[in-house]
This record gives C-alpha cells, structure tokens and sequence, in this order.
C-alpha cells in the first residue's frame, strides 16, 4: 500500500456555496477551511477537542471541526463564521459580542458565536443557565465570560424583534 | 495529522472486510478519540475505515423490555431521544452528561465503549444495567466485555453494531466530574432491574467495575441511607492530578447515595 495517500476531490458545501475542493484524506475539516479554502476566521486551538474555538456548524449543529476529517462532511451543509454578515450588516450575535465586550482578543470568538447560534436557531429565548450549558465547550481566556452570556442574550432579544 | 489511507464503506459487511484487510486498520465513528489519539501519536494506523455512511448502525428501538441503540448513534440523539426518556431516563441523563455539546454532537456510543476509557461515562451504564453488546462476530455480555484500560473482549477487527439495554425499574446515574473535560472522576450507575440491583462504577479503577457490596446492601433496601455508611477501599483504585485513590473510594460512596435518590425520584 502507497504511503501517500491520494488526494480527495470533493464538493463542500460551506455558506450556502459549493466548493470544489482537492486535499489530502488525512486533513481535518479546520484545516481545509483555512488552508484550501482561505477561510481563516475559524481559528485552530487547542487541536483536541478542548476549547473550541474550532467550532463551525455542519447541518445545524455545532462541532469540533478540530476532531472531523473534512471527508466526512462530504454532502453537508458547513457553516462559518464567515458566512453570518450579510455584506457589511453584522449578525445580531456578531454586533452584541463587539458592543459588550464579548470579544476581547477575539481568539474564542468565532466559536462562541458559532455555538452559540446553533443555540438561538432552535431556542429564540434561551435562559442564563441553557446558554452557560450550551457554550460549555468553548473556553474564554479574556472575557470572564460574564459578558459573553450578555452578549448572547442581547443579540437573543434583538433577533426575536426581528432585526434581520 | 499523518497520512492514512481512507475507506467509506456503505455496509457492515464491506466495513469488517476493509478492517480485516490491514492489521493497522482502525474504525472512526465520533472521531472524538481517535483523532486525539492519532494527533498525539497515541495511534498511527495505515488505514482508517469511516463507519460514517454505514446503513443501519445508527437509531433507537425501545420494545418495552430493552432499549436496543446502535453503535453510531451520537449522545446528542440519546440524550434528545423520546423513547430513552421514557425507557430509561437514567440512559439519557448520562448521554447529556458527556462532554460539551459539540462532543455529543459527534461522539458515538459504539466508539465511547470500544474505547473503553476508565473515566467515560456510557460503560457505567451499559455495566449497571447489565446490557448486551452485538458485534460483527456475536454478542458480548456487559459482565465480560471491558477488560483493563482502554481494553475490551472486542477482537481486531470486530465492529460493535448495536447495544440492547434492559429495561429497568429504576435507575439513576451521579457523577464527579473533572471540571475542564467532564470526563467522570467518579460516576456511578445503580440500577434496580426488579430482580437484583446493579452498581457500577466508572472513572474510579482501570475500567469500569461493580460493587458486590453495595448491590447486596441496595437488594435487601433500595434506600440512600443503605449505600451511605458503606466505606469503599481504596486498594487498586487510581491516583492522579485530579484525586487521589482515597478521595475516589469516598466520592464513590458519595455518588452511590446521590445515584440512589435520583433513582428514587
Ligand atoms: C473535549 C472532550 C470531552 C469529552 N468528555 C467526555 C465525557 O465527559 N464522558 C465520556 O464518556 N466521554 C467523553 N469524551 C469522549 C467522547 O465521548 C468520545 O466520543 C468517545 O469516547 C469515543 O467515541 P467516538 O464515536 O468519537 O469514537 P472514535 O474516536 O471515532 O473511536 C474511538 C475508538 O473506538 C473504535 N470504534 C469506534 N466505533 C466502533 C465500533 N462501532 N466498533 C468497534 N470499534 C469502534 C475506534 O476504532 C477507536 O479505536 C470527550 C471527548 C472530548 C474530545
Ligand atoms: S481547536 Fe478544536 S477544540 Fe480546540
Ligand atoms: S476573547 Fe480572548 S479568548 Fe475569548
């Protein structure tokens, strides 16, 4: 058996557009949004699964795209961080993070607002204690996280008031 | 990551003949383990066989005896899952206790077992209440399934297909976790199956265990206050960062009453 493994050539579907993209089986799905397809705003971390300053949406939910191969999201529908500003609009989350100082160094961020909107997606009104338990897995060097929860609430009203 | 060959059967069959083919081979499911492992050079297999497209290893049958769950069903659509609620609360409280949301987004209760980690979570339960695991080669009973650390009676290229959980008539399930990981510290999972009770215990030894002890205890009276007075040695139990193997054999004490009350609520 070849030591090199071939290349896979595949169709990702990030942000609502179809990619094709060529890359090595053994690449992770953080890597191929940063490296193939220039995608930098998901941020590499701890690499294990830890912090999740990592996580992107794949079909709905968040995961690690730290820990999946991006093969495996073959046919899924990807979402980053990238793909939540419409042109120069920011979406409520990424407004209520800059105005509350949910975003200091901005490391975690795009993972926290990644998680945290797979949250507001399903739960338009979650309570303190469900967005502490939803944004367990994203660690915060900066904030304290006092002003992360606030953020998520703030851009929680602005959302069910229909701003976007 | 090194480089591996990658395989995407669409059936079991294709799967175990792909993993039979190499002695390197390694099956991915969650990925939550294994690609840890392999970024740390814990694991460097040649071959890694996706069970991801794998028909029929993933979903939830309850037929009011046992709860049958396949090995590529995520903790996030056991703890989500109506039937296991019903069924088994205990079963879906533990599968939300795993991790963070991204994790049980992904993670799989066939790869949590095979892994057989001695802090994770699911071996308590499939111990405590005494399941069966069916593979590609048979069926094991919980008793002589987890072996050592990180060992199990799963021979190389066994595929774990589905587990069936009896139902019981009570249960409960109380762990101590580590607060960064949430991995158990100490879990334990008692269970009242109507003929005799269950207590097992993860994170504390090497794998997962069960107390002779305080099941007998928990038979003649299925109380906290049967559980609270009995002192678990710490001869054999681990010792790290976390705790030591005194502060496990009490917490084990500890989380056996708080598993009895939530079994009795
Ligand atoms: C940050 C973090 C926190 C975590 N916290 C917890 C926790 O609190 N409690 C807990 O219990 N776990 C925890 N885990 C582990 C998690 O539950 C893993 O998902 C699980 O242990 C492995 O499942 P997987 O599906 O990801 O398997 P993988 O990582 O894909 O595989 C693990 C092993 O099992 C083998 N395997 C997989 N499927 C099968 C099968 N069907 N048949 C035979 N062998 C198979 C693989 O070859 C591999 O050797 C955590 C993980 C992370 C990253
Ligand atoms: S980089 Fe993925 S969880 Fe830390
Ligand atoms: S803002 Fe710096 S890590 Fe969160």
């Amino acid at each position: 058996m070849s030591a090199v493994p071939d290349r896979v050539h595949a169709t990702l579907r990030v942000n609502g557009e179809d990619q094709q993209v060529s890359f090595a089986p053994y690449k992770t799905l953080l890597e191929v949004l940063r490296e193939d397809l220039n995608l930098t705003g998901t941020k590499h971390g701890c690499e294990l699964g830890e912090c999740g300053a990592c996580a992107v949406l794949v079909d709905g939910e968040p995961l690690l795209s730290c820990l999946e191969l991006a093969v495996q999201c073959e046919g899924r529908d990807i979402q980053t961080i990238e793909g939540l500003a419409k042109g120069t609009e920011l979406h409520p989350l990424q407004a209520a993070f800059a105005d509350h100082g949910g975003s200091q160094c901005g490391y975690c961020t795009s993972g926290m607002v990644m998680t945290a909107k797979a949250l507001l997606d399903k739960e338009p009104a979650p309570s303190r204690e469900r967005i502490r338990e939803a944004l367990a897995g994203n660690l915060c060097r900066c904030t304290g996280y006092q002003q992360i929860w606030e953020s998520v609430e703030s851009a929680a009203k602005a959302l069910r008031e229909g701003k976007r | 990551m090194h480089a591996f060959n990658y395989h995407r059967p669409s059936n079991v069959n294709d799967a175990a003949a792909l993993a039979a083919k190499s002695a390197d081979s390694k099956l991915l499911a969650g990925g939550q383990s294994l690609v840890q492992a392999m970024k740390l050079r814990l694991a460097a297999p040649t071959d890694i066989v996706d069970l991801g497209m794998v028909k029929d290893l993933a979903g939830i049958k309850s037929d009011g005896k046992t709860v049958t769950i396949g090995a590529m069903t995520r903790h996030a659509e056991v703890t989500g899952s109506a039937e296991v609620k019903k069924a088994i609360p205990a079963l879906a409280v533990l599968a939300g206790m795993i991790g963070d949301r991204q994790v049980r987004n992904m993670g799989t209760l066939g790869g949590s077992l095979a892994n057989s980690d001695p802090a994770a979570d699911y071996p308590a339960a499939v111990l405590g209440l005494g399941a069966t695991i069916t593979t590609t080669k048979g069926t094991h009973a919980a008793d002589k399934f987890f072996k050592g650390l990180y060992e199990t009676a799963l021979r190389p290229g066994e595929i774990i297909t589905s587990v069936s959980f009896p139902i019981p008539k009570r249960a409960g399930y109380m762990k101590f976790k580590n607060q960064a990981s949430r991995f158990a510290i100490v879990g334990v999972f008692v269970a009242d199956m109507g003929n005799g009770v269950r207590v097992a215990v993860t994170g504390a030894g090497p794998c997962v265990l069960r107390l002779a002890e305080m099941e007998k205890a928990l038979g003649a009276k299925f109380a906290p206050e049967s559980v609270a007075g009995l002192k678990v040695k710490s001869d054999g139990l681990n010792s790290d960062l976390h705790a030591s193997a005194e502060y496990r054999a009490h917490l084990i004490t500890v989380m056996a009453k708080r598993a009895v009350e939530a079994a009795m609520k």
